[in-house]
């Protein structure tokens, strides 16, 4: 019975077999520390999360009864007399790529040791979250402002207020949670908690970062150019 | 470079100091590990006493003024619940795996003990909002446990006002509680092994455990998903599950939902869950059995491969649960299809456990004969999945005793029989006792028998056409007299079958009091987590120094070796097969 036998020439060679050595060695499958693990498999998790809510967003929105609101117009602005439409999503989503080009840099100054530029990525990061989170509370309001309810809306199917409140609604949350999260860490760094743990946690909040980012690029596809 | 920052270093590990610490805020898993297992014990019993209630109106109708039908039905629904969720996933995971998973890897405790101990004291108030259900205005919810809307959030349903908000509110604490857990699960099992403990090397145990984790960590979001649709229906009116309808002559303000949408979401999560229970039982009945029959495990690689092939279908047959809701042919084909492909790793195991015993030096301990109870509660069970798997066959008997037998055998009794096969087994290692066996024994046949005839009976009730659900059968001219009949036996068996579950309290009660020592490794195991320096483990599991592991769980009755068994950090000169 050879079950679980791996000489050490295995991990040495290239391709499948190397791999799955390496894989099944003992200890640790992926060389990583354990926070980064599970923040990983935290995230695959969420990730299935997000795709339920929208799946479920995708089929009210066939199933529904009512025409579905004319999403563009209903996102657009007129600023200074110029019709725009999804003016304000793009900026929101602008905003939030470049926050995570701030954060890839914060951990990249982090793994350099560079204390002081990274709190400051981080703070530009959070700071740049919460902006996002400022443009959507001034959305839901102009929405709210304009009849459109989680039950109604003067345009057509009501599971477009619906869809949109919770979709946006827990997304929102995920970046509220976020900013507290990396102010949390930007004020650890700045205190030097980390210096004999290593800065991976800036990596690893960088991830969760990242993917709330990701998960705003599929919602935006979805929802707002749908 | 090894992340292994307590796995070696017990000077990180919070040691504690006092009793608060040591036992209500503990870090410890094994504490954990027991906090869950009683609080889903005690809930479990709270469910069984609901499933008596059950049987008494049905055994008995007309018989008992206290049980009506809005009471029946709020029994029915708060049993099924109670016992997939709060009882079989906490205990199988929150419990045997919390307690097993650092023992059997060589871990000194989960990677993230604190987040641990919130899981424990999260699932706590997911209990405690579910039982709070009985003692708001109108009781618990009635919808059965499946919570289908339009019906479970409307008027004439029972609890349709607090009841099921508390239900949707208590599950969303519940997966809230699971995902901290179950992230420390799948954590600490793929980084925190000892040395020498590959994959390939683990016990079946923490295989079924790690797939079943897995497979809640991405089936829950589902169930997560749909209690807030329905919560927002609920509460603020949203339309998502709700069509536009007319109830109690009212038309509602609801519009254009989509009710099939939260059976898709429910199934999605519930037929996983199916194997969130299965697979950590799938996993100790076979080191249980391999252990009692002094016998390695018969095709450990098809094993693992089974339980993952098993976790990984799991997500492919969702539908089967919805032939009567209405759906293409071509997807009734589909879902047919993948739920018959499961039958074959699932075969593969039952054949390979059936296999360990033959010419096995079998002893037959309590564990054991729990363990053997399951293949036969489980291929019965299994059997007549085969059945409702196919799409023509299912329909005349969907809704019916038939399917109630069906799950009651497959994932009702059978991870049943492998917790109690697991208690017996790992009780000298948690309290350093070994429960009775005069009494255990008694307890599995009363337990075996008694399920036996509370089920098999159903199976023709099924044939009949009985309808599941019903308060009564009335003046059915389809369903004979000799079915009451039958009724009332069952009812007695059941009533039989719940009382002999006292046998198990006492034993317990009495080993814990006064029950003889059992010593290290009363059973010879090879296993990890009976070679620990003191029994039971102390914090820290390990002593000064961890295990190293030479070998595969299931070196027994190896030729020319000194014992029947060699523990798995044997070095290798001690005989076997030294992988």
């Amino acid at each position: 019975m050879d079950a679980g036998k791996i000489s050490s020439s295995d991990y040495e060679q290239p391709g499948v077999k190397g791999m799955v050595a390496d894989w099944a060695a003992d200890r640790q499958t992926f060389d990583m520390p354990w926070g980064k693990a599970m923040m990983w498999i935290f995230l695959l998790s969420d990730t299935f999360i997000f795709s339920i809510f929208l799946t479920g967003y995708m089929k009210v929105r066939m199933a529904a009864t009512e025409a579905w609101p004319p999403v563009s117009e209903v996102f657009a602005l007129t600023i200074g007399g110029v019709y725009m439409p999804l003016l304000l999503i793009a900026i929101m989503t602008f905003v939030l790529i470049t926050s995570s080009g701030t954060m890839a840099m914060a951990v990249n100054y982090a793994y350099r040791g560079d204390r002081r530029r990274t709190v400051m990525l981080i703070a530009a990061t959070a700071v740049l979250g919460a902006s996002f989170v400022g443009m959507q509370a001034f959305e839901w309001s102009k929405l709210i402002s304009e009849g459109v309810r989680p039950w109604a809306n003067p345009w057509g199917a009501e599971q477009f207020g619906a869809a949109f409140f919770m979709i946006t609604g827990f997304h929102g949350l995920h970046v509220s949670a976020g900013v507290i999260y990396l102010a949390i860490v930007a004020r650890k760094v700045a205190r030097g908690d980390y210096e004999k743990k290593g800065y991976a946690i800036v990596e690893i909040a960088g991830l969760y970062w990242h993917f709330v980012d990701l998960v705003w690029v599929f919602i935006f596809a979805f929802f707002y150019l749908w | 470079m090894q992340h292994t920052a307590i796995a070696d270093q017990p000077a990180e590990l919070h040691d504690p100091h006092s009793f608060v610490t040591r036992y209500i805020w503990s870090q410890d898993h094994k504490v954990i590990a027991i906090q869950y297992g009683i609080t889903a014990i005690f809930v479990g019993l709270v469910a069984l006493v609901l499933s008596g209630l059950m049987r008494l109106q049905l055994g008995f109708p007309d018989t008992f003024d206290f049980i009506d039908p809005s009471a029946y039905l709020q029994f029915v629904t708060m049993h099924g619940m109670i016992m997939v969720i709060y009882l079989l996933t906490a205990l199988l995971l929150g419990g045997f795996g919390n307690y097993l998973i650092p023992l059997m890897i060589g871990a000194r405790d989960m990677v993230f003990p604190y987040l641990n101990m919130l899981s424990f004291w999260t699932y706590l108030l997911s209990v405690i909002v579910l039982l709070a259900s009985f003692f708001v205005p109108g009781g618990p919810t009635g919808a059965g446990w499946t919570l289908y809307p339009p019906q479970a959030i409307l008027q004439g349903t029972p609890g349709y006002d607090w009841g099921i908000i508390l239900m949707l509110i208590s599950l969303a604490i519940f997966i809230v509680a699971f995902t901290m857990g179950g992230l420390n699960y799948v954590t600490t099992i793929l980084q925190a092994r000892t040395r020498g403990m590959t994959l390939m090397r683990m016990p079946l145990t923490i295989w079924g455990i790690f797939t079943a984790t897995v497979l809640g960590l991405l089936a829950f979001p589902a169930l997560l998903v749909s209690a807030i649709m329905m919560l927002l229906d609920k509460v603020i009116g949203t339309s998502f599950f709700m069509p536009a309808l007319v109830s109690l002559g009212e038309s509602m303000d609801y519009t254009g939902g989509s009710p099939i949408l939260f059976q898709h979401l429910f199934w999605f999560f519930g037929h996983p869950e199916v194997y969130i229970v299965a697979l950590p039982a799938f996993g100790m009945v076979s080191d249980v059995i391999a252990t009692h029959a002094r016998k390695n495990i018969f095709g450990y690689r098809m094993m693992v491969w089974a339980i993952v092939a098993i976790g990984g279908l799991s997500f492919f047959v969702w539908a089967h649960h919805m032939y009567v809701s209405g759906m293409h042919p071509a997807f009734g084909f589909f879902f047919a299809t993948t739920t018959l492909i499961i039958a074959v790793p699932t075969a593969i195991k039952v054949y390979n456990w059936v296999l360990t015993l033959w010419r096995g030096n079998i002893h037959l301990t309590v564990p054991m004969l729990f363990a053997i109870g399951f293949i036969f509660t489980f291929t019965h069970g299994g059997l007549t999945g085969l059945f409702l798997g196919n799409v023509t066959i299912d329909l005349p008997l969907s809704d019916t005793y038939f399917v109630v037998a069906h799950f009651h055998m497959v994932m009702g009794v059978s991870p049943i029989m492998v917790l109690f096969a697991a208690i017996y087994h790992w009780f000298p290692l948690i309290s350093g006792r070994k429960l009775h066996e005069g009494l255990g024994k008694a307890h599995f046949w009363f337990t075996f028998l008694g399920t036996y005839a509370v089920y098999l009976p159903m199976h023709y009730l099924g044939f009949l056409g009985v309808p599941r659900r019903y308060f009564a059968m009335g003046g059915s001219d389809f369903i004979p007299a000799s079915a009451e009949t039958l009724n009332a036996n069952i009812t007695i068996a059941a009533l039989i079958v719940g009382l002999s579950q006292l046998i198990f309290l006492y034993n317990v009660v009495r080993t814990l009091r006064r029950g003889e020592p059992a010593g290290h490794n009363p059973w010879g195991a090879t296993s990890l987590e009976w070679q620990t320096p003191d029994v039971p483990p102390k914090h820290g599991n390990w002593g000064p120094e961890l295990p190293s592991v030479h070998r595969w769980a299931y070196d027994f009755s190896v030729p020319g070796a000194e014992k029947d068994f060699i523990p798995q950090n044997q070095p290798e000169k001690a005989g076997g097969t030294g992988t």
